[in-house]
C-alpha cells in the first residue's frame, strides 16, 4: 500500500513537470494556432543556464533561476519574431517544419557551448525529505517543490487570463484573431506575450525537471517535450486546466504502468494513451469541439 | 536563369577536378619521396642485420623507382591503423580514452622503431556511440587506405562496423566491444572480455564471497550489453547462493527516472543491487537511491568505468561501488606504471580500462604482425587473412592481463579482476 502511495506521488510529481511544459504548448496552440515543438529544447537551455549560473559561478540558486526565466523568456520573445512571425500567414506545415528546425538549431548550439557530457545538476531545492509512516514512505523535496509550484503557476495563471488586460486579449485572440484585432486588440504583441511566459513556464519546469532527475544533456528536453505535448493533446490542446489534467494523468499513468505493467513498455504506454483518447475523444478531455461555420 | 545555373555548376565542376587532379599529383610526390627514405633506411638497417633484408631493400627500391608512374598509393612503409569510437556524445569518456591510449602506443612502437621497421600512423574517427555513424566513420577510414582496425569502441556501432568489415575482409581488433556479436565473423576478435563472460563471472563473484543473499537487478532493455551480461548472470544465479528478487529494466529513452526501479528494489529488500549498464546511467541511480534511503552493497561492470568523471556528480555517492574491470591504474605492475605515468602527464587525468585496452591493442597488433610477418604493402584483405592466424598463435603480456591467448572465435582468455571505489579512488580487490 505505501507502495502504491509512493509510486503515486512519484507519478504526480513528473506529471507536475509535464503539466508545467504542456501548459507553453497549449498557451501557443490555443493563441497562434501552431506547434512550437522548440518548446522542450527551450527547458534544456533554461536549465544549462541555471547550471552554468549556480553550479559553475556559484551564485544563489533563487537568482540563477531569475536569471535562466529572463533568458528563456528573451529567448522565446526572439524564437517568435525571427522564425514564425514572418510565417503567420504561411500554411501550417510549413510553421511546423521550422519548428521543428528551431528545436535542432537550439540542440545543436548548446551542443556546440556545452559539449555532449553529461552534467550532473545540483538540485536547488534545499528542502529536506519528508519522511512518513516510519520511513515507509519518503517524499523528497524537489517532488514537493514541483507539485506546489505547478498548482500555483496554474492559479496565477487562471487568474491572470480571466482578469487582467493582456490576459483578456489573449481570450479574445484565441476566439478569433481577426475580431480581436478590429477590436483594437495588438494581435502580434498578444502572441509575443504568449510566448514570453511559455518560455518563462519552460525555464521554471527545466530547473523542476533537472533537480528531480539530475542529468543535463543538449538532448534532456527532446523526450519531455514530446511527451508533455501528449499531455496537452490527452487534456485538450488549447485549454490550460486540460494541460494540467492531462499532465498530471500522464505522469501518473507513467509511472504507475512502470511500476505495475512493465518497466520497458512505459513509454509505449503512453503513446498508447495518446492514440486511445484520440480515437475515443479526438479533442482530448476538455477540448471544445469547435463548429465549422459555413 | 536557369542556364546560368547550370553554367556555374560545370564551372564548380571543373575547378573541384583540376583541385582534385593538383592535390593527387602533390600526393605522388610525397609518397614517391617517402618510399625512397624507407629504402634508404631498409638499406641501412640492413647492413647491420645481413642476408635477407637486402632483398627487401632492393624490393623497396623498385618500389620506389616506379612509385611515380603506377603504385603511388601502396608500399609506403607505413601501416595504417584505424580507430573508432565515441569522442563526443554520452560515451565519449570512453572513445576519448581509447584514442589516447591507442595514440600513446602508437607513438610508443613508432619511437621503438616500429612493427618490423615499419612506422605505424593511427587516424582516429568519432562514431559518437551511434551505430550509423560509426558506419560512416569506417568509410572515412575506407577511404584514408585503413589496413587494420581497432574499433568501434562501445557494442552496437562495433556491431554494425562489423558487418562491413566482414565484407571487406578487414582485420578489426575491438578494445572493448563486449556484445557477442560484436566478434561473430572471424575476422574480429576482442581485448575485453564478452558481455555474457562479465555477466558469469560476475555472479560467481557475488555467490563465492557472498556479498548478498537477495539481490536486485536494473538493466537497460534497449542496449545489448546490459541484456547480454543481465541474461548471463540470471543463468549463473541459479547455480550460486543468492536470489534476484527483482529485475527491473529501463530504455534508451527512459533513462532519467529510476524511482520506480529503485523503489522496487527497495521494497523487496534487496541487500545488493546488480547494475549492467553505463556510468551515466548508474550517476542518476546511486542518486536516486540515495534520495530514497536505500543502501545496498553496489554492484557494477566494466560500463561503470568513468563515474567518477561525470561532472559535478557527487563521488561519495559511489564510494564502496564494486565492478568488474581489467585494469586498475594503481597497480604496481611495471607496464601499467609506465602506462599510467605517461598517461598522466601528457592528458593530466587517470588512464580507465578502455585506455589500457586501447593501449594492449596496438601492442596485440604488432605482435600478430610480427608474427604473421605482413609488409603494409599488402591490401587489407591479405593482411587480415594472415592476422586472423596469427591471433591464434600468440600470448600476449600486457596491462589488462598477463599471458592472454585467442579463441579462433575472437574471444581472449584471462583472468577477471574486480575493483572497487574507496574515497574517490579505484582500487584492486582480492
Amino acid at each position: 500500500m505505501m507502495g502504491f502511495i509512493s509510486y503515486l506521488v512519484n507519478g504526480i510529481s513528473l506529471g507536475s513537470v509535464y503539466a508545467l511544459i504542456a501548459l507553453g504548448y497549449t498557451m501557443v496552440y490555443g493563441i497562434a494556432k501552431m506547434l512550437n515543438f522548440a518548446h522542450g529544447d527551450v527547458i534544456m537551455i533554461g536549465s544549462f543556464v541555471v547550471f552554468s549560473t549556480v553550479s559553475t559561478m556559484g551564485l544563489p540558486p533563487a537568482l540563477g533561476i531569475l536569471i535562466s526565466v529572463a533568458v528563456c523568456t528573451a529567448l522565446g520573445v526572439v524564437i517568435e519574431r525571427i522564425a514564425y512571425r514572418p510565417l503567420r500567414q504561411a500554411s501550417k506545415l510549413v510553421v511546423l517544419i521550422t519548428a521543428i528546425g528551431v528545436s535542432y538549431l537550439l540542440q545543436n548550439v548548446a551542443l556546440l557551448i556545452y559539449g555532449a557530457n553529461t552534467k550532473s545538476f545540483t538540485s536547488v531545492v534545499t528542502i529536506p525529505p519528508l519522511s512518513l509512516a516510519d520511513g515507509a514512505l519518503i517524499i523528497s523535496g524537489e517532488t514537493i517543490v514541483t507539485i506546489l509550484a505547478c498548482i500555483v503557476i496554474m492559479i496565477v495563471l487562471t487568474l491572470f487570463i480571466r482578469h487582467s488586460k493582456p490576459g483578456r486579449a489573449m481570450l479574445a485572440v484565441s476566439e478569433d484573431g481577426g475580431a480581436a484585432q478590429l477590436m483594437g486588440v495588438n494581435v502580434d504583441g498578444t502572441i509575443a506575450l504568449t510566448f514570453a511566459i511559455g518560455s518563462a513556464l519552460a525555464a521554471v519546469a527545466g530547473v523542476l525537471l533537472c533537480s528531480s532527475y539530475p542529468s543535463l544533456t543538449p538532448y534532456t528536453g527532446a523526450m519531455p517535450g514530446i511527451k508533455a505535448f501528449v499531455a496537452a493533446v490527452f487534456g485538450g490542446i488549447g485549454s490550460i486546466p486540460g494541460a494540467f489534467i492531462g499532465g498530471i494523468l500522464l505522469g501518473i499513468i507513467e509511472i504507475l504502468g512502470k511500476a505495475y505493467i512493465s518497466s520497458q513498455l512505459a513509454d509505449a504506454i503512453v503513446f498508447a494513451v495518446l492514440i486511445v483518447v484520440l480515437l475515443v475523444k479526438p479533442t482530448g478531455i476538455l477540448g471544445k469541439q469547435i463548429q465549422e461555420k459555413v | 536563369m536557369k542556364k546560368i545555373l547550370s553554367l556555374c555548376m560545370a564551372m564548380a565542376l571543373v575547378v573541384s577536378m583540376t583541385a582534385c587532379g593538383s592535390k593527387d599529383d602533390g600526393k605522388t610526390t610525397t609518397a614517391a619521396a617517402d618510399n625512397a627514405t624507407t629504402a634508404a633506411a631498409a638499406e641501412n638497417n640492413s647492413e647491420a642485420a645481413g642476408g635477407e633484408t637486402t632483398a627487401a631493400a632492393a624490393g623497396g627500391e623498385t618500389t620506389a623507382a616506379a612509385a611515380g608512374e603506377t603504385v603511388a598509393f601502396t608500399g609506403e612503409g607505413v601501416f595504417k591503423i584505424g580507430g573508432i569510437g565515441p569522442t563526443t556524445g554520452g560515451a565519449s569518456a570512453y572513445g576519448i580514452a581509447v584514442q589516447r591510449g591507442a595514440q600513446i602506443a602508437a607513438d610508443e612502437i613508432n619511437a621503438a622503431g616500429g612493427i618490423n621497421g615499419c612506422q605505424v600512423e593511427l587516424n582516429f574517427q568519432d562514431d559518437e556511440h551511434d551505430p550509423e555513424k560509426s558506419v560512416n566513420a569506417y568509410n572515412t577510414l575506407k577511404d584514408w587506405g585503413v589496413q587494420v582496425l581497432v574499433g568501434s569502441v562501445t557494442s552496437n556501432p562495433c556491431i554494425a562496423v562489423a558487418e562491413k568489415t566482414q565484407a571487406d575482409n578487414m582485420f578489426q581488433l575491438t578494445p572493448s566491444g563486449t556484445a557477442v556479436d560484436c566478434v561473430k565473423y572471424d575476422n574480429a576478435f576482442r581485448m575485453c572480455f564478452s558481455d555474457p563472460n562479465q555477466g558469469l563471472e560476475s555472479a560467481k563473484y557475488i555467490g563465492e564471497n557472498s556479498l548478498a543473499t537477495k539481490v536486485a537487478v536494473i538493466y537497460d532493455s534497449s542496449d545489448p550489453y546490459s541484456v547480454g551480461i543481465y541474461e548471463a548472470f540470471r543463468a549463473e544465479a541459479e547455480n550460486q547462493s543468492f536470489e534476484i528478487v527483482s529485475a527491473e529494466a529501463f530504455t534508451a529513452d527512459s533513462k532519467t527516472d529510476f524511482s520506480v526501479q529503485v523503489q522496487k528494489a527497495k521494497d523487496a529488500q534487496a541487500d545488493l543491487l546488480y547494475m549492467p549498464f553505463y556510468y551515466t546511467e548508474a550517476s542518476l541511480v546511486l542518486q536516486e537511491c540515495d534520495k530514497q534511503s536505500y543502501k545496498p552493497v553496489f554492484f557494477g561492470v566494466d560500463g561503470m568505468d568513468g563515474i567518477l568523471s561525470v561532472e559535478n556528480f557527487k563521488v561519495e555517492l559511489a564510494n564502496e561501488l564494486m565492478y568488474m574491470a581489467p585494469f586498475v591504474a594503481t597497480s604496481e605492475d611495471e607496464m601499467v606504471k609506465s602506462f599510467v605515468t605517461k598517461y598522466e602527464t601528457q592528458f593530466g587525468e587517470t588512464p580507465n580500462q578502455f585506455a589500457a585496452d586501447a593501449y594492449d591493442c596496438m601492442y596485440v597488433v604488432k605482435a600478430a604482425i610480427e608474427k604473421a610477418g605482413v609488409t603494409p604493402d599488402m591490401d587489407a584483405s591479405a593482411i587480415c587473412d594472415a592476422l586472423k592466424t596469427a591471433m591464434t598463435e600468440i600470448s600476449y603480456d600486457g596491462i589488462t592481463g598477463k599471458g592472454i591467448s585467442w579463441e579462433a572465435t575472437g574471444e581472449p582468455n584471462k583472468a577477471p579482476m574486480i575493483v572497487q571505489i574507496k574515497d574517490g579512488v579505484t582500487v584492486e580487490l582480492q
